[in-house]
């Protein structure tokens, strides 16, 4: 008997160990391969290192996560998926259309996500009722990052409206600097209008962005928004096609450019030139667009992986990623905020202890909705079917709003 | 094969030659000109090419960007620079040439030496392989590369590569060995050589020429791959991948000396083959490729 | 014994070049027209993600020739591939034929001529992009060096967009037609040259008349190899300017590669890559026809 319960006990030690051996690695695509971004990242990995589990990193930059979602479209079709993968919006629900996804329920319901998580950052975690996907951050979308000097110099105070933004551009224009700062890439035209679309009611935004009604994508409303649209590519510089939104940040710091229309990502790079919010530099919500929210919001979503041990990595990481403390550390570095409501804000700036109300405000009042340009208001057909249309009038291409509008219509129904 | 290698008897008379090497020097700055700016970027601090002219020369000369491009960029979630993607594209690289190279050979042997019915059918075929866009096979290719369970793994890419390289390499050595005199291959046939034994013996010795032309193509290509190297190289990246990863991050200052030093140092293991063995393309090309 | 032994043998020999061969064959068999049907197949599906087969007959072509950036796409790759062809088969020809008049340094000019064939697409995209920006690139250079009017804004914009690309194409692979054309002029046999000069022949007559016919192999081999680099030509045009201004420089790859990996129209993608094999097959299969005809011969 003694002799038993020795064996016994060696056996349970020996298979204590083999699990911990076997606790497997996890495969990451991602697409963060800058400084910051990276050194966040490795916060995860190290927490993970010290339950065991490996990281292999799998990283594919370009396009805001194009490259990537070709690289796991092949890795799915082959069978061998990785562990997570980075991801947004619509993508994560196509997959999970597709039953690519795994599971996380288990994780979830033991941890409380669902108290926590904002609910429309869950409409994107969540399919059919299960978890399927770890919210990193919410970014968002609808901000104005404008020079100090340059709008002191205008005699303005900061825009609330559209009427006043526009005195506001004008007078930059003639005090000599480009107004606006810009990046004629189809997701910068389109962030820009996203804002402009919000700004004319949060009704017409869930109406044309989120419902796809017909009427609203080419009724009066989206001709005045496309309007609004050419207006401000008058404010913008002719060298602008093709420009990174990092370098139209840059020519906001030094003053070239008054301001930029961009998501709070752009203050990372206010805050590396050594810039302080408030003195240098002030964030406004986009004009009219006060108290509403358009986010997008970076996941982790978890395939379908085999073996019990696989899936005990995929749900440890699950697990740090939801972790109070990752993500307060990862979003102060990334301009982002939290993707849970109970998250601490001491170690945020100004711009992000706002950012974090703004969002609370936003998910009570329910105007907190998904970025078209970002992919969380529409699938990515419909959401590149818009980028053509809106690329197409920033550049000039419509005679008018109402042609812009009349053509936004005919292609996301082609795109449906 | 006996092709005149000495230059043209035309002649031409003093201005008109001065006309020529001007034109040929202003070609010469032409080709060079990305290159020169590529290179003396990488050699300046940053501040210098945001606030300078891209083509002036280092106003203080570094080779930082060259360290870091190579030892602790960030290319993933580690700071790791280039150096480890280096070697995952040369342990995919050099057998994907040599195997496509070898294939190509035979080919191009059995199609000229050992003809057979129908046999300019299956070489026609086999070459619309070289016109194919590779953006189509992706997915088919996934679901083979997966049911052979060599989904995301340097032997898959190795594949990959040869699959789609032994259309141009039959090309070639096909169009080289058909103008080597069949008689040769029938005596040493009477004299009872066998078929390895003929093209080891007789065809291999002279191939020389468009080995070279077929290796140089091969590692181009097979190098500079991107599309299939994103997805099927899994966690074996490539090099090329990792040069993007460096230059298209998507926040953060871009660091653009380390962007161009990390561009020359991708691109190094394919300049010196073309300068290298660039002599003896011309001349493979000449003894076989070109007169189709 | 000994006799089955060698018909055994003999046998084999017979079969060895076809069992060599058959490898290569098969694999191009599943590989390339396997996947040619397979993509033919897709393009009459619904397919939007992944793969689906649920049939929808010709919807997806009829969806793609209403979309404005394929008709783009189209006038795009009709331009590009025209002046591509032309402008590097001239440049090409005509650096050959410098090059072969006994020039001094043409050990040195050729690897300089030939080395972007040598550089990926991230590399001259970059390069070219960094150079053709006017902020930063040749329109600011000018005016630091005192040319205050220069301007050079071909990149920024959607009517001049596309031959930037052109250039860039025509810098990266003229150096290789160059290349063919002088293994070409070098394979001239020399005597059929002074003979004509003996006649009294000019230089330029001498290459009108004499050389370029002689030369028409080397044509053919670059014009096969230049069309079908035009046909593919994606890489550059993502790394150069992604598609833009606006879409004003999308092609036909570009618009495949897009609808089938980031719109998730993957029907709409493969018909139009069945659009765009039926345009290489119809370039190259009649010249491969010719080709092969003549062989036999």
């Amino acid at each position: 008997m003694r002799l038993f319960g020795k064996t016994l006990t060696a056996t349970a030690a020996l298979v204590m160990t083999t699990s911990l051996a076997l606790a497997e690695d996890v495969e990451v695509l991602h697409w963060w391969t800058s400084g910051g971004e990276a050194a966040a990242l490795n916060v995860l990995k190290e927490d993970l290192a010290s339950k065991g589990i490996g990281w292999v990193d799998m990283p594919v930059a370009g396009g805001g996560g194009e490259a990537a979602m070709t690289a796991l479209r092949a890795r799915v079709t082959a069978g061998d998926p990785p562990t997570a993968v980075q991801m947004l919006g619509f993508d994560i629900l196509d997959w999970a259309g597709e039953g690519a996804l795994g599971d996380l329920t288990e994780v979830a319901t033991a941890e409380g996500w669902d108290a926590v998580v904002p609910t429309a950052l869950q409409a994107f975690s969540k399919a059919d009722g299960k978890w399927i996907a770890a919210p990193v951050n919410v970014h968002s979308t609808n901000w104005v990052w404008i020079n100090k000097a340059a709008l002191d110099a205008t005699g303005l105070g900061e825009p609330t409206t559209w009427e006043e933004l526009v005195a506001v551009l004008d007078k930059m224009k003639e005090n000599g600097i480009t107004p606006l700062g810009h990046g004629g890439q189809a997701w910068q035209d389109a962030t820009v209008f996203d804002g402009i679309v919000l700004g004319m009611g949060t009704d017409f935004y869930k109406a044309a962005f989120v419902d796809l009604d017909p009427a609203a994508l080419g009724g009066e409303q989206m001709a005045e928004a496309f309007n609004r649209l050419i207006k401000l590519r008058t404010y913008v510089d002719d060298n602008f096609s093709g420009r990174d939104w990092n370098l139209a940040s840059a020519m906001v710091i030094n003053g070239e450019a008054g301001m930029q229309m961009m998501g709070d990502w752009a203050k990372g790079e206010f805050l590396k030139a050594g810039k302080v919010p408030g003195t240098d530099f002030v964030c406004i919500r986009f004009p009219g667009t006060q108290g509403a929210v358009t986010f997008n919001s970076d996941q982790f979503a978890m395939f379908n992986v085999e073996g019990d041990a696989a899936k005990a990595a995929q749900g440890a990481m699950a697990s740090a990623i939801m972790n109070p403390t990752f993500q307060s550390a990862f979003n102060v570095v990334k301009g982002s905020v939290p993707a849970r409501t109970d998250v601490p804000n001491d170690a945020f700036d100004d711009c992000g202890k706002k950012g974090m109300a703004d969002l609370a405000e936003a998910n009570t009042s329910g105007k907190l909705f998904g970025s078209m340009a970002h992919g969380h208001a529409a699938p990515a057909a419909v959401k590149n079917a818009t980028y053509d249309v809106i690329t197409a009038a920033f550049n000039g291409e419509y005679a008018d709003g109402a042609a812009a509008a009349a053509a936004l219509a005919e292609a996301v129904a082609a795109a449906q | 094969m006996s092709v005149a290698t000495q230059d043209t008897a035309v002649s031409t008379g003093r201005a008109t030659r001065v006309l020529i090497y001007l034109i040929l020097l202003l070609f010469a700055l032409f080709y060079l000109l990305p290159l020169y700016v590529m290179g003396v970027n990488s050699l300046k601090p940053l501040e210098e090419i945001t606030g300078g002219n891209m083509m002036a020369l280092p106003g203080q000369w570094t080779l930082d960007p060259w360290r870091q491009a190579w030892s602790t960029a960030q290319i993933g979630v580690e700071p790791t620079g280039l150096k480890p993607y280096f070697l995952n594209s040369i342990l995919m690289v050099v057998p994907a040439v040599a195997i496509s190279t070898i294939v190509g050979a035979l080919n191009g042997y059995v199609l000229t030496k050992w003809r057979f019915r129908g046999d300019t059918w299956v070489f026609g075929l086999m070459l619309f392989s070289c016109f194919i866009p590779f953006q189509i096979v992706l997915i088919p290719m996934a679901v083979v590369l997966g049911k052979l369970g060599l989904a995301g793994s340097v032997p898959g890419l190795i594949l990959v590569h040869v699959v789609y390289g032994i259309g141009f390499t039959t090309l070639y050595f096909r169009n080289y060995y058909a103008s080597f005199p069949t008689e040769l291959i029938r005596a040493a046939q009477i004299d009872g050589a066998g078929f390895f034994r003929i093209f080891w013996r007789i065809l291999l010795p002279v191939s020389g020429p468009i080995a070279v032309v077929s290796v140089i193509w091969q590692f181009t290509n097979i190098w500079n791959d991107f599309l299939f190297g994103v997805s099927f190289g899994g966690t074996s990246q490539p090099m090329t991948v990792a040069l993007n990863n460096l230059v298209q991050s998507s926040t953060g200052v871009k660091e653009y000396n380390v962007h161009f030093a990390g561009a020359i140092l991708a691109a190094l293991p394919t300049l010196v083959v073309y300068i290298v063995a660039g002599r003896y393309f011309v001349r493979g090309l000449m003894a076989g490729s070109v007169k189709g | 014994m000994a006799a089955t032994e060698a018909d055994f043998r003999t046998r084999l020999q017979d079969w060895l070049p076809k069992l060599v061969l058959a490898p290569s064959f098969a694999v191009t068999l599943l590989f390339v027209y396997g996947f040619i049907l397979f993509t033919v197949v897709l393009s009459f599906t619904g397919s939007k993600m992944l793969p689906k087969f649920d049939w929808v007959g010709f919807e997806n072509y009829g969806k793609l020739f209403a979309l404005p950036a394929w008709s783009t796409a189209i006038a795009n790759i009709a331009i590009f591939a025209t002046l591509y062809i032309v402008i590097c088969t001239l440049i090409g020809l005509m650096l050959a034929i410098f090059l072969d008049q006994k020039i001094r340094g043409e050990g040195m000019l050729r690897p300089i001529y030939l080395y972007p064939m040598a550089l990926s697409f991230i590399v001259t995209g970059t390069a070219w992009k960094w150079f053709l920006d006017p902020g930063i690139g040749l329109q600011r250079i000018m005016q630091q060096w005192g040319w205050e009017s220069f301007t050079f804004t071909w990149i920024k914009d959607g009517d001049m967009a596309i031959y930037t690309i052109v250039i860039a194409a025509v810098w990266q692979t003229s150096g290789f037609v160059m290349a063919m054309f002088l293994a070409g002029l070098r394979g001239i046999d020399n005597e059929i040259l002074k003979a004509a000069q003996i006649d009294g022949a000019s230089n330029w007559q001498l290459y009108r008349r004499i050389v370029i016919p002689l030369l028409r192999p080397a044509f053919l081999s670059a014009f096969v190899i230049l069309s079908h680099l035009a046909i593919k030509s994606y890489d550059l045009v993502i790394a150069l300017t992604g598609g833009g201004p606006g879409r004003a420089t999308e092609m036909p790859a570009t618009f495949m590669y897009s609808y089938t990996f980031t719109r998730n129209q993957m029907g709409i993608g493969a018909s139009s890559a069945v659009i765009m094999l039926m345009t290489i097959a119809a370039i190259m299969v009649p010249y491969l026809y010719a080709e092969l005809k003549e062989k036999k011969a």
